[in-house]
């Protein structure tokens, strides 16, 4: 099974590769070393975001409120910015994740602690966190002018062509692989996601586990709360509306199970990287920008259909014969 | 609690006319019952909005606001069932949007105002059967499956139309809902069709045995299948249901407002979600009722109109709305946690 897996995270490396390579033959401007560069910039916040997603998804739950939580942080980071804007940038980084994990852990604990369904939870997150912005904000945006130069120049410093968040998606994914696959704490998300029952007979703490995980996601959001607001200048009440459901999208396309317990950190980077590298494929191929959705949706249609075989559902083992007999 | 010390014993002679797995009736029991609790707080959400501005008892005003909520409350019918039964359909919202756009495609080619309702139905009734093909074909959980044609079905609408709108319908079809379908009580085509399917579909569920099998599959349904139920059958067909209504609230949408964008009906999905959660129906499955439904719509509808008569923004409105969802899934839980290790 575990070679399993690795081969699929393989081959999507590859169909990312012949991608990139088939879309440099059709239009050479794709495969210049800036444009690729771009690519992986851009893609940095949804590779972030995806990973943060994967390990709430591994426990059976879902986040719906991450974008919510990335604009609210972002709009707090910003007013903080807006009376302090030259504070080292090291201190918004740190404050959008302390302010990001405290939304999260709002979550973890009704989930957690009450055992109120995540996808609930987190709905009436997304709302009361998108509102809070226009309360907290008094309706107006904050714009880059209003920022000062050090906050919105940490998002933007480069390192071999690539920016700050790109290195810091980069350090993200290393200490997220460290974390699920050489802690104790990170198997015991897999395994409260395979079976929780048996997780807990094995002496896991199954709520702590349930809550720590949007604490996690929730401080991965509000980190990319400041990186976003600071690298694009505004912030406001609309900022990555709907972005949560692309975060899903790219976790399903790494492979990562709604059922829970199976999926990694690799494959939620990839599933980012092919969402990336389809976006940003599209204006240099000259296709209009609307196809966006359609294409990303067709995407996800069908890495589910390749995907489906390495779901198990309860029960499939002999439902699937009373189908052929009967109904 | 005031009960007689000899209610047990009489508990065997109501043997005799009811089935005797049937509890004992206790007022306790009816009074703390979701639907009930539901009720209660229509009540007070009417004497508090009178109360607070002297327009909102108005029957014109009233009647307008059944139009904030009617038409996502049609699609939360059909998305109780599915939820009922384990399944949940994110895409409704694009569903909409698109039957909204194949309309206004129609109109825009001259087509007369029932052909144009034939369109958006049969737009939303198609998509509604690509969804439940693709759940019960593959066998991935329905919400990964939604996610991908929400983004599929509107993606199609932005491609058909970009940034243009459609702005020409004939005035048979936008009088179905910008005039009143009886004039006095004002009652909009929307609220008719929502009280009428919502009749039907509460029929369905609570009176026939069709209705049980829905039960049967959420409580469990792997026993539902060996119970000799078409599991998947039943799915596919609310999927297309589902869709159906979502093709309707498109069309109203259009004729509502005589214009058609990308973006119509954007983030309905969650709202539609919320209304049937706030209903009593649980997302584990196997419970839940229309009449809560209906309820939860009436709430959410009559706070958010009575609010907006209030000057009270529409964003602060979700803020509170958001609140009520989670209070009212976690204040039960909390109640009977302090109330006694149950």
């Amino acid at each position: 099974m575990s070679w399993l897996l690795q081969h699929r995270e393989i081959a999507l490396a590859g169909l990312i590769a012949l991608m990139v390579i088939g879309i440099g033959l059709y239009a050479p401007a794709f495969a210049t070393v800036g444009s690729l560069t771009g690519v992986l910039n851009d893609a940095a916040f949804l590779i972030m975001l995806a990973i943060g997603q994967t390990i709430v998804i591994l426990t059976r739950g879902i986040d719906l409120s991450m974008a919510a939580n990335l604009a609210l942080t972002g709009m707090l980071v910003a007013l903080v910015g807006q009376y302090g804007p030259e504070l080292p940038a090291l201190i918004y980084v740190a404050l959008g994740i302390l302010i990001g994990a405290c939304l999260g852990a709002l979550i973890g604990g009704l989930v957690g602690g009450l055992g109120i369904p995540p996808i609930v939870v987190t709905l009436g997150a997304l709302a009361i966190y998108r509102g809070m912005i226009v309360v907290i904000g008094g309706g107006d945006q904050v714009n880059a002018s209003e920022m000062g130069q050090r906050f919105q120049a940490f998002p933007k410093i480069e390192f071999l062509g690539l920016t700050t968040p790109f290195w810091i998606a980069a350090t993200v994914t290393i200490a997220a692989w460290a974390f699920m696959n050489r802690t104790r704490t990170g198997r015991s998300i897999y395994a409260v996601g395979g079976n929780p029952v048996a997780a807990a007979y094995c002496g896991i703490n199954v709520r702590r586990i349930e809550g720590l995980v949007y604490v996690i996601s929730g401080g991965i959001a509000g980190m990319c709360g400041y990186l976003w607001v600071a690298r694009y200048g505004v912030a406001y009440s609309e900022i990555a509306l709907g972005y949560e459901l692309t975060v899903i999208a790219a976790c399903v396309i790494g492979g990562v199970s709604i059922a829970g317990g199976v999926g990694s950190v690799a494959g939620a980077v990839l599933g980012a990287l092919f969402l990336g590298v389809v976006v940003n494929a599209l204006p240099v191929m000259q296709i209009s920008p609307f196809w966006q959705m359609a294409i990303s949706g067709a995407v996800i249609l069908g890495a589910v259909v390749l995907n489906a075989r390495s779901e198990t559902r309860p029960g499939k083992l002999i439902l699937p014969e009373a189908r052929r007999n009967g109904a | 609690m005031s009960a007689p010390p000899d209610t047990a014993p009489n508990r065997a002679d109501s043997k005799r006319t009811g089935p005797s797995d049937r509890p004992p009736f206790r007022l306790r029991d009816v009074l703390l019952r979701w639907e009930v609790l539901l009720a209660f707080l229509l009540v007070i959400v009417f004497v508090a909005n009178a109360l607070a501005t002297p327009w909102f008892l108005d029957v014109y005003n009233l009647a307008d606001a059944t139009y904030n909520f009617s038409q996502k409350a049609i699609i939360a019918l059909p998305m109780a069932l599915l939820i009922l039964t384990r399944e949940i359909d994110l895409s409704v919202g694009a569903i909409a949007a698109l039957s909204a756009l194949t309309v206004g495609l129609a109109a825009s080619a001259g087509m007369p105002p029932a052909v144009l309702v034939g369109v958006g139905l049969i737009t939303g009734l198609a998509c509604g059967m690509f969804n439940g093909f693709l759940v019960t074909r593959i066998g991935v959980p329905s919400i990964v499956i939604t996610i991908g044609t929400m983004s599929l079905f509107r993606g199609i609408a932005q491609v058909t139309l970009g940034d243009q709108a459609l702005t020409s319908f004939p005035s048979g079809f936008a009088n179905l809902e910008q005039t009143y379908l009886i004039s006095w009580p004002p009652l909009p085509l929307s609220f008719v069709l929502f009280l009428v399917l919502a009749a039907l579909f509460g029929v369905i569920l609570h009176f026939t045995a069709f209705g049980r099998t829905l039960y049967a599959i959420g409580a469990n349904p792997v026993a539902a299948r060996f119970s000799g139920i078409a599991v998947e059958r039943t799915r596919f067909w609310l999927f297309a249901l589902s869709g159906l209504a979502a093709g309707l609230a498109g069309t109203l949408l259009a004729s509502r407002f005589g214009v058609v964008r990308p973006n119509a009906a954007l983030g309905w999905e969650l709202e539609v979600i919320t209304m049937v959660i706030f209903g009593g129906v649980s997302i584990a499955g196997g419970v839940g009722s229309i009449p809560g439904v209906v309820l939860a719509a009436f709430v959410l509808g009559f706070t958010t109109f009575g609010l907006l008569l209030l000057n009270v923004p529409g964003i602060v409105i979700t803020v509170l709305l958001g609140l009520l969802l989670i209070f009212s899934i976690a204040l039960p839980i909390v109640l009977r946690r302090i109330m006694g290790g149950r």
